[in-house]
């Protein structure tokens, strides 16, 4: 046999093995093939074509595997399972760009799943390697490396721990500092997964320096890379007061409102995500938030949009008006009230009634000025009528009725409370009629008009047990009013005068 | 019997005497009798007296009791008006105070306001100013949205072009029993008519795999480079054999001797030549000389060699420990090189490790 003849054989066996591993990756990207390759055992077959001599193979076979992976639980198991992820990480550090990206996919395919699963990668020392990726040179490379740490670090805070001891933050700093959109996008919801889950780790993200670049690049066009770096900083404030102002001292403020405006539904809601999460933790900060015009902003925000984007935008005002008065006060005076109160009554989903009803109760709780502000857009009876419904959810009925106790112990505003007396309910009407004790006795115009409006009629007509606290407060009604007219409006007072007409005995001269 | 002689002898005086003494008592009798009556009244009524004096005695105690009880009464009500006065004062000082003080420090009415406004100013600033944002990015995307569609439209003409009215023909555009030609027809005049597309020369980039990390597109591999076509027809016309053509167009590369020759053939020669030598070789051992004489020899360095400070001990760098931050070394990330590893472990002593 010449030579040639004995190369061919090896070129064919080279050429199948190619064509072998090239589909199975065609292959592995339709969801109806994957439950087929997996009985067929592909798994051993790619591992070991992963130990190839041909690049080109190992590299496909990578690829192959990954999306693999990337289709289930079960089939990620499995190549944790079959020791695939030693061989991978072993060769990641050695090989070339293409074999890294795709040894990356891999580990990110699998990372994905569960945390068992990312602590699998963890295990086998593959961080090691892929922050020394992270220093390729090759952008695709740190993508992919940072896409794949960035998915071992989401499960739990002793995994995002294992990613920043290796030393994976510096790196994702450097990174963000790139001119590619994709490896800052990745980056930046790298931070955003690192930082998430305990304190420690978003100082370990703000000591790395990251807040000020990922601060500067707010005003970014690109809309991904806007929402993934409001997410990133809003997770690294909500923990504490101190990360809090960190973020904040990155003069992030006037430029975050912009992307309140943003077309982007996700951006919207990171903005007002990071905005609640500083303006939750102290006064100061949220009167901050207040002088810079956020409050507006957001405000019109919560109007331009529908449905979960809202959300953190009603409670940011929710915690602005908790925090004290005058806070309270600014939030009225930005029209904030009426537009609760659409929201309230135009929202679909419970939960954010919930918000709504519960920032309403927030602004309306501090002084009787608040109380009639929240009254006058007619609020008070949509919480009624959301906390009496049997549809709503229990937390909505919940959060109705703090909102209208907090309002309704604050409110002199009579023409609203009237309507309460019909339709309330017991422990509601306590606080009604309580309300109208304390103001009458000290306006007599009310009280006219209490009288006109049948307020005093409906007073009379409320059964309350003797000593209680609802009893005491109509007794204290009827003293502001003469004897006769209380008899008059009491029930059963047209039979008694009934009867003395007919024991009356006509003087007869 | 002398005494009686003698009382006999007295008895006449006996009588006498009774009478005599009787009438001297007589006038005191009267006198005694009253005095013995006062003094048993005297002793009857004494009681009586001592409880008159008694019931003086507590009368002037008892309205000297009175009168101290009253005056206290007195003190006290006059002590507790003047404190009711003292109240009323004081919390008309402390009513002054603390409003002034709220005012002054804690909570400023007019502060408030002026607060309250300017936030309401800044808010209005701030809307306005987020509206205009959002304006000049509608105007953006607008402009944008507005030349895609020319170039569309340009491009749409340029490849329509053949559609244009000629001297002689009315195009479809151009109808002859319209007043005005169709706004088309002018795009048309205007445009460029395409030039025809080149094939494109495919790459062969086999290595191409840039848009791997997606890995979306199945479509995204590296291909095998592109082989010659088969069984393609004889072409219609004055043509040479497709064969013979196919032959010539795809014959392999024939390069000149001085280019199929490798570069570094001495190279190679000389390789080859020691490899040569070395299948001749009888004995592997090195050929050492027979005497031993140069052992004996001392070994005399040289003058430039010696010194009195001892070897340098070569370092790779300056190092200056008083820069040091901390005393350990920095975690090597990339895999250390071999031989720098090895060095001052095995090959000397001199450059251990401070």
């Amino acid at each position: 046999m010449s030579q040639r003849q004995v190369l061919r054989v090896f070129e064919q066996y080279q050429n199948a093995r190619t064509q072998f591993v090239q589909m199975v990756a065609e292959l592995a990207t339709r969801p109806q093939n994957i439950e087929t390759l997996q009985n067929a055992g592909v798994m051993s077959l790619l591992r070991t074509l992963l130990l190839d001599v041909v690049p080109t193979i190992q590299q496909t076979a990578a690829l192959a595997l990954g999306r693999l992976a990337n289709y289930n639980d079960d089939l990620a198991e499995a190549v944790v399972k079959c020791d695939i992820l030693p061989q991978l990480v072993y060769s990641l550090a050695e090989q070339n760009r293409f074999y890294k990206k795709a040894a990356a996919f891999v580990l990110r395919a699998v990372g994905k799943h569960s945390p068992q699963l990312a602590q699998a990668i963890v295990d086998c020392g593959a961080l090691d390697t892929l922050v020394i990726c992270l220093e390729d040179f090759d952008p695709g490379v740190k993508e992919a490396a940072a896409w794949a740490l960035r998915y071992i670090a989401r499960h739990n805070a002793e995994l995002s721990q294992a990613v920043v001891d290796a030393g994976a933050v510096p790196l994702l700093v450097l990174c963000i500092q790139e001119p590619e959109i994709a490896l800052k996008r990745i980056a930046a919801s790298a931070f955003s997964d690192i930082a998430k889950h305990s304190p420690e780790l978003a100082q370990a993200v703000v000591g790395a320096g990251a807040v000020a670049h990922l601060a500067q690049m707010i005003l970014n066009p690109d809309a991904k890379l806007k929402h993934q770096i409001l997410s990133a900083l809003s997770q690294v404030s909500k923990h504490s007061v101190d990360l809090a102002e960190m973020v904040v001292e990155a003069e992030i403020f006037p430029v975050v409102l912009t992307c309140l405006k943003d077309k982007d539904e996700y951006v919207k809601k990171n903005a007002s995500t990071l905005i609640r999460e500083i303006a939750k933790h102290t006064p100061e900060l949220s009167q901050l938030v207040v002088n810079t015009g956020g409050v507006a902003a957001m405000i019109d925000c919560i109007g331009s949009c529908k449905g979960n984007t809202r959300l953190p935008g009603i409670m940011m005002l929710g915690y602005v008006a908790a925090h004290s008065e005058n806070l309270a006060m600014a939030v009225i005076i930005s029209k904030g009230v009426p537009q609760l109160s659409v929201c309230l009554s135009e929202e679909p989903e419970d939960h954010i009634k919930a918000a709504a009803a519960w920032a309403l109760g927030q602004i309306g709780r501090h002084t009787p000025e608040h109380a009639r502000a929240v009254a006058v857009t007619n609020t008070l009876p949509v919480l009624l009528s959301l906390y009496m419904s049997t549809e709503s959810s229990e937390d909505l009925q919940v959060k109705s009725k703090e909102a209208i106790k907090n309002i309704l112990q604050k409110c002199t505003y009579l023409p609203a409370l009237e309507p309460f007396l019909y339709g309330a309910p017991p422990n509601i009407l306590k606080h009604v009629v309580g309300q109208f004790s304390k103001v009458l006795p000290h306006d007599s115009k009310a009280r006219r008009l209490f009288v006109t409006s049948g307020g005093l009629k409906k007073v009379q007509e409320i059964r309350a047990e003797p000593g209680s606290v609802l009893q005491e407060y109509i007794n204290s009604i009827n003293n502001c009013y003469p004897e006769e007219i209380v008899r008059y409006y009491s029930p059963g007072y047209s039979d008694t005068l009934l009867q003395r007409v007919d024991s009356y005995q006509p003087l007869n001269n | 019997m002398a005494t009686l002689a003698r009382l006999q002898a007295r008895s006449s005086t006996v009588g006498r005497q009774y009478y005599f003494r009787n009438s001297v008592v007589d006038p005191f009798r009267k006198k005694e009798n009253d005095a013995a009556v006062k003094i048993q009244s005297c002793i009857y009524f004494y009681p009586r007296h001592l409880n008159r004096i008694v019931t003086i005695i507590q009368k002037w105690w008892r309205s000297f009791l009175g009168r101290k009880q009253y005056q206290l009464t007195v003190q006290v009500a006059y002590y507790t008006m003047m404190m009711n006065l003292y109240n009323a004062m004081a919390v008309r000082i402390q009513r002054r105070w603390r409003g002034y003080r709220v005012r002054k420090y804690l909570f400023n009415y007019y502060y408030l306001k002026e607060y309250l406004r300017v936030v309401s100013e800044t808010n209005d600033a701030i809307r306005e100013a987020l509206e205009e944002f959002a304006e000049m990015k509608e105007t953006e995307e607008k402009k944008a949205n507005l030349e895609r569609e020319e170039k569309k439209r340009d491009y749409q003409a340029r490849k329509m072009h053949y559609l244009l009215s000629t001297k002689q023909i009315p195009g479809i555009y151009n109808s002859p029993f319209r007043k005005e030609p169709d706004p088309w027809e002018l795009q048309l005049q205007k445009a460029k008519p395409l030039t025809h597309r080149r094939p494109k020369v495919k790459q062969k980039d086999s290595t191409s795999l840039t848009d791997w990390l997606a890995c979306t597109s199945t479509r995204s591999f590296p291909r095998s480079e592109i082989l010659p076509p088969i069984n393609r027809k004889q072409c219609q016309g004055p043509f040479r054999d497709i064969t013979e053509v196919l032959e010539q167009r795809y014959k392999p590369l024939e390069p000149t001797l001085r280019v199929a020759e490798p570069i570094d053939e001495l190279k190679l020669a000389r390789e080859e030549l020691r490899r040569e030598e070395r299948l001749r070789n009888v004995n592997d051992n090195m050929f050492l000389p027979f005497s031993s004489y140069h052992k004996k020899e001392k070994y005399i360095p040289s003058m430039h060699l010696s010194s009195k400070y001892g070897p340098i001990s070569y370092k790779f760098r300056s190092e200056n420990p008083k820069k040091w931050i901390c005393d350990k070394d920095f975690q090597t990330v990339l895999p250390s090189f071999e031989l720098f590893s090895k060095y001052g472990k095995l090959y000397s002593k001199a450059g251990q490790i401070v």
